[in-house]
């Protein structure tokens, strides 16, 4: 990740002072959309330490966000857990998940990588939507407690929440930047060059692998479980195929291997999506045009425009 | 027993079917290392193009063919115009075609609608053969036979002709393959198209049974990528036992533990990929 400059410095400092004063400006609405392309920015940075530092392409990774999210609900509804209970649990089982699937894809690579992390994702996606005594179904678990009450915060209301929110999000940030720059975060970048070099240099990459697979996957449930109670409803479609590739657009149209990338990415991703559906129904049918320009235009993002790619 | 055979015979259905989608997505992953995102619209294209065919035709014959040539050609623009550029780099090929998975979906929306509908039998098959305790659709027997045919023409092709020859070369090692002169790009639009036109064959077999419905895509689309898994990506073969085994556990799954049904697909493919992680037939 090389220091911002120019357009790079002045997108940086835009977009920060909307995240840190915005909500105190707009109206509830948009503050609620601010507080989806946070939540989702955690999770597309999650994505850009498999996809972007180890390059290892993963379509099922809104799994772990989707079972995460399930696991609160399921927690806060079925048996009426607490607050750090929930917390605890969505994180728990998500990383838990994410630590099995990792030993059965932690071998593989490239493409193959792609078909099975995809065809895992779908088994899950398909539990969730048929396992109706657990999962409720088609119609999801609703009544997830608010935030506020359930935490027993002194505060209450959509500007608070963003802010619990956006600190959750500078926390992981932080921890996901120290990761990329370790020792740990170099090896992986030298993996996604050349695996066979690193082996040879006497790196463990299979291990390697698994622990990114791994940490991908606990980031991701952190959102998941912050996205169950800012929305207080899951529902299958967090776990679909095309949560999955949304989330791999938002990390390749915001540029793979940045972090900040994915963040942008997620943020217009979830912008588009919300204005773009107020003036048509035919929001897919744009989504699939984005796509297909993104990567006719700016194959290694935006974020990696003009420049070689850094790494 | 007459259960277990009931329950067979309806596998071995589903296997046909999955055999028709599962066979192009391989051959076009051997070829191209693509993984088609869009395979399922394909299949979901062909029911609907041969639904509006045969409402105002009445032929289900020419509603099948116009299907496969609609289809075909839609997979060769895609192909030529969109994929070719990228070489075999799987990621923004992965990319684009669930751009046009997305495309296809939300057309077929805007085109068709939303209601559901089934495609009619073709006459003489809509009734049900006995024998002895067992009562099966002749329909689908149909289907079974129908695919079985089709995968010995695979074969015949891929075997027996210059262009399967090719394709088997190409399939190995595409470098090679084009420094002995053949020309890569070419086969693998011809491979794209020629899955392309088999989803939609697929599709409108299935449209009697299955129907079209918005979202028919996705639903089979992984059921297909399980079958390439555990088959072996770019084999015919692998597709053919993947297709059977998946067949199988989907019918028996969900007959036996419909709460799990997806779930009993998990456990071959996890077997399979901890033994073989290119897949029954795959090479690495």
């Amino acid at each position: 990740m090389a220091a911002p400059n120019g357009w790079r410095l002045a997108v940086v400092v835009v977009v920060g002072l909307v995240f840190v004063v915005g909500p105190l400006l707009f109206s509830s609405y948009w503050v609620g959309l601010l507080t989806q392309m946070v939540i989702l920015a955690i999770l597309a940075m999650s994505l850009d330490i498999l996809l972007g530092y180890t390059g290892l392409p993963s379509l099922g990774h809104a799994a772990f966000f989707g079972v995460a999210a399930y696991a609160v609900a399921v927690l806060a509804t079925a048996y009426g857990a607490g607050f750090w209970a929930c917390v605890a649990g969505g994180i728990l089982i998500g990383t838990l998940l994410s630590a099995a699937f990792g030993l059965i894809v932690s071998h593989v690579r490239d493409v193959y990588f792609l078909m099975i992390t995809l065809a895992l994702g779908m088994v899950l996606w398909g539990l969730s939507y048929r396992w109706i005594p657990v999962t409720g179904g088609d119609n999801g678990i609703s009544g997830i407690p608010r935030l506020e009450a359930h935490a027993g915060l002194p505060f209450a209301g959509p500007v608070p929440f963003y802010y619990v929110t956006l600190l959750v999000f500078c926390a992981c940030a932080g921890l996901m930047a120290l990761l990329v720059r370790s020792p740990f975060g170099l090896t992986l970048r030298g993996i996604r060059e050349n695996e066979g070099r690193m082996k040879s240099l006497g790196f463990n990459t299979w291990l390697h692998c698994y622990l990114s697979y791994v940490i991908a996957g606990a980031f991701a449930s952190v959102s998941g479980v912050v996205w169950a109670y800012y929305n207080g409803f899951v529902s299958p479609t967090y776990l679909d195929l095309t949560a999955s590739s949304e989330l791999f657009l938002m990390v390749t149209l915001g540029g793979p291997a940045t972090l900040i990338g994915p963040v942008l990415g997620a943020g217009t991703i979830v912008l588009l999506k919300n204005v773009m559906s107020a003036y048509t129904a035919r929001w897919l049918l744009i989504l699939g045009i984005v796509y297909i320009v993104t990567i006719l235009a700016a194959p290694q993002g935006v974020w990696n425009l003009g420049r070689r790619r850094s790494g | 027993m007459t259960y277990l055979i009931t329950q067979t015979l309806n596998g071995l259905f589903s296997a046909a079917l999955l055999f028709l989608i599962a066979s192009g997505l391989t051959l076009a992953f051997g070829v191209m290392k693509i993984v088609n995102i869009a395979h399922g619209s394909f299949y979901m294209l062909g029911v609907y193009v041969a639904y509006s065919v045969i409402l105002r035709t009445q032929s289900l014959l020419l509603g099948a063919l116009v299907a496969i040539a609609v289809v075909a050609a839609v997979g060769f623009v895609m192909q030529r115009f969109f994929l070719r550029r990228f070489g075999s780099d799987p990621l923004p090929q992965m990319m684009m075609t669930m751009g046009f998975a997305l495309l296809f979906r939300d057309g077929a929306l805007m085109i068709w609608g939303g209601d559901p509908f089934t495609l009619q039998y073709p006459p003489g098959l809509s009734g049900s053969m006995e024998a002895g305790e067992v009562v099966f659709p002749l329909y689908r027997l149909f289907v079974i036979v129908v695919a079985a045919l089709v995968g010995v023409a695979l074969w015949i092709v891929n075997e027996k002709t210059l262009v399967g020859a090719r394709l088997r070369a190409t399939v190995d090692d595409p470098e090679m393959a084009a420094a002995t002169g053949i020309n890569v790009a070419r086969l693998s639009g011809l491979v794209f198209a020629a899955g392309a036109g088999l989803a939609a064959f697929g599709g409108v077999m299935g449209g009697p049974i299955l129907g079209g419905y918005a979202g028919i895509d996705f639903d089979l689309l992984p059921l297909a990528f399980v079958v390439v898994i555990i088959g072996g990506m770019g084999s015919l073969k692998g597709a053919l036992i993947g297709s059977v085994v998946v067949g199988m556990i989907d019918n028996f799954g969900k007959a036996l533990v419909p709460e799990l049904s997806y779930f009993t697909l998990f456990a071959p493919m996890v077997v399979v990929l901890a033994i073989k992680p290119t897949g029954l037939y795959g090479r690495a």
